[in-house]
């Protein structure tokens, strides 16, 4: 389903299992708290975005970071099941994420 | 404030951040950053855009195979192609809804939204309430909404966190067979293209 928006130079494709980094620091952060440390797939490979934590205070946003559409099973994120097809997508930025096995 | 800026004020009490905006607007006035006449402008163009958009591309996806196709692979490009000026989105994607797929759409961290496509958000798009239990009890929200789904029927819900905006594009009524590109857009609710409900199943009265 749709386009890759840029040339993506980030680290993921389609498939590949991820992890969200759990990490806090003050700033700008667009990974919301509920999905830190979530274990989950790359649905979609965006493309690369001016980078939002640095563009918020007034910077470039360079370099770009790539942006991923990541699914996580309901249970994975509050332990419990909804339907048990129902996912939750993030849109999260490569240096959010680390490889998983 | 004093009043003696000369601008229109409500006379009620405001609140904290009312009367902070008020406060902004009569020194950005004032020093001649902006004029009453920008302002206005703005809350024009700002009104001016409406789930008339949203539902125009709606409807036309559904009559016009090859036109929902384009809407699909480049929403923006579709949009160009209909006359939508959807050129403030960075990134538009569309989420298509089929009998087992529903998708529903928050931000929470904030209150993000195709606004070229929707107009304004609802006021409960953006409250506490419906930003947590969207993505913690998404289909408590959709009984609310009126919509009870299967427990078979996989739920996607979407927290636009980033530089994505999105759409639902949801199921075309059963039974709306041979009906023309304006019926079907007046079943197109703004809340079908959030995704907490489905399309209205008949004309409104």
């Amino acid at each position: 389903m749709g386009r890759t928006v840029t040339p993506a130079a980030g680290r993921f494709k389609t498939g590949d299992r991820v992890k969200v980094k759990f990490e806090d620091r003050p700033g700008h952060l667009r990974t919301p708290w509920y999905i830190r440390g979530k274990s989950g797939w790359i649905e979609r490979v965006y493309g690369d975005f001016l980078n939002p934590e640095l563009l918020a205070f007034g910077k470039d946003g360079l370099p770009k970071k790539t942006l991923y559409l990541v699914a996580f099973d309901y249970s994975e994120v509050f332990g419990k099941s909804q339907g048990p097809k129902d996912k939750v997508l993030v849109d999260i930025y490569d240096h959010w994420l680390d490889a998983l096995a | 404030m004093s009043d003696d800026h000369g601008q229109d004020h409500p006379k009620h009490e405001l609140s904290y951040y009312a009367k902070r905006i008020y406060a902004m607007r009569d020194l950005l006035v004032e020093k001649g950053v902006i004029t009453e006449k920008d302002i206005q402008c703005q809350i024009e163009y700002q009104e001016a855009r409406t789930p008339a958009n949203g539902a125009h591309l709606v409807a036309k996806a559904w009559v016009d195979p090859a036109f929902k196709a384009r809407f699909i692979a480049d929403a923006k490009a579709a949009c160009a192609e209909i006359g939508i000026d959807a050129t403030a989105l960075n990134e538009f994607v569309v989420l298509e809804n089929t009998p087992q797929v529903r998708h529903m759409v928050v931000c929470t961290l904030c209150s993000c939204y195709p606004r070229p496509i929707l107009g304004r958000p609802p006021d409960w798009y953006k409250s506490f309430n419906y930003r947590q239990r969207s993505v913690s009890d998404p289909r408590g929200v959709m009984r609310e909404f009126g919509l009870v789904l299967a427990d078979d029927v996989e739920v996607r819900v979407h927290d636009s966190t980033a530089d994505i905006r999105y759409i639902v594009m949801p199921l075309r009524p059963a039974g709306t067979e041979g009906w023309s590109e304006a019926d079907l857009a007046k079943l197109v609710t703004r809340d079908s293209m959030i995704g907490v409900m489905d399309a209205l199943p008949m004309i409104p009265e």
